[in-house]
């Protein structure tokens, strides 16, 4: 740095906020990690009305009661409801761009999974789109959603719309 | 049936990259701090304001005459701090301390390396430790302690 550069007037103040967390996942998402980490899906059914929830947070939003029944295991194959195509990259997501972040039903699940789509072009990415998951090799596992390392199409027939427009 | 598994626990950390544009009045008073100097502004009346603020906080006139002040002054009021957090001024024990400036008429606030809490009295004199590259933050002066 030169020295007339040195000496410019000070005009900017770096002021950074960082608030360290410890992120606390709870009993029930506990189990939903570990489950990850043993390459299982575990939902839970509302006691009320029978919804599977996927992940499970131990209670039902809709009637206000604890969900503590046996998990449900849910396959790792589902269809997308909705998406959006991603074009800025992330720290975490090793998918070429651009990519689409999906919502997946799983086949037997009430609500959405939030994940990413590969070993698929944005152009054919659509509404209805059988996808399973592709998980990283056994030995990367961790207690993680991670764990998955993005969906990819089937090449089955698409969902019919009326089947999945409720949980969109 | 709750299970007995102890909740899964991961650091998750939230950070702004924040910066503020200083102004004119701001700008002199870190750029002074560069050069290890400690700015104040000075009102109408004579009246001076360290750290200076860009508007008399009575009338709310714009003020813009910046004037130096001495590195030294009086503790007007403290509190001392066990056990400091990593981003605190210092890593052991010291005081927050309000410090009015000779030749200034409101406090500023920093820390000052006592030693102990028995060593801290509302009234003692303090002088500024500044770090040896100052870069125009309010970190240049690493501490207040006594002398
Ligand atoms: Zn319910």
């Amino acid at each position: 740095m030169s020295e007339s550069e040195e000496r410019k007037p000070v005009e900017v103040l770096r002021t950074p906020v960082v608030l360290d967390y410890t992120y606390s996942a709870g009993q029930s998402s506990s189990r939903h990690l570990r489950a990850f980490g043993k390459g299982k899906l575990l939902g839970q059914r509302c006691p009320v009305d029978g919804r599977v929830y996927f992940p499970s947070r131990g209670s039902c939003p809709q009637h206000g009661v604890p969900i503590e029944g046996e998990p449900v295991e849910l396959p790792d194959r589902g269809t997308i409801v909705t998406y959006s195509v991603n074009r800025v990259p992330s720290e975490n997501i090793d998918l070429e761009l651009p990519y689409a972040a999906i919502q997946v039903l799983l086949d037997g699940a009430d609500t959405i999974l939030f994940h990413v789509l590969g070993e698929s072009s944005i152009d054919d990415v659509h509404m209805g789109m059988r996808v399973e998951a592709v998980w990283k090799p056994e030995e990367e596992w961790d207690d993680s959603v991670a764990n998955i390392r993005y969906f990819r199409p089937t090449g089955e027939p698409d969902t019919p719309f009326d089947q999945y427009k409720e949980h969109i | 049936m709750p299970d007995v598994t102890h909740s899964l626990t991961a650091a998750h950390q939230l950070a702004y990259t924040y910066k503020r544009s200083l102004g004119p009045v701001l700008g002199r008073f870190f750029t002074g701090l560069r050069d290890k100097q400690i700015h104040g502004v000075r009102r109408a009346d004579g009246k001076v304001f360290v750290p200076p603020r860009e508007y008399d906080p009575e009338t709310g006139d714009a003020m813009e005459e910046m004037v130096a002040v001495a590195d030294a002054g009086v503790v007007v009021s403290w509190a001392w701090v066990k056990e400091p957090r990593p981003s605190q001024p210092l890593a052991k024990p010291f005081a927050y301390a309000l410090i009015r400036l000779d030749d200034a008429d409101t406090p500023l606030l920093h820390a000052v390396d006592a030693g102990s809490e028995a060593a801290m009295s509302t009234g003692m004199r303090v002088k500024a430790r500044w770090i040896d590259e100052p870069a125009g933050a309010i970190t240049d002066i690493a501490c207040f302690e006594p002398g």
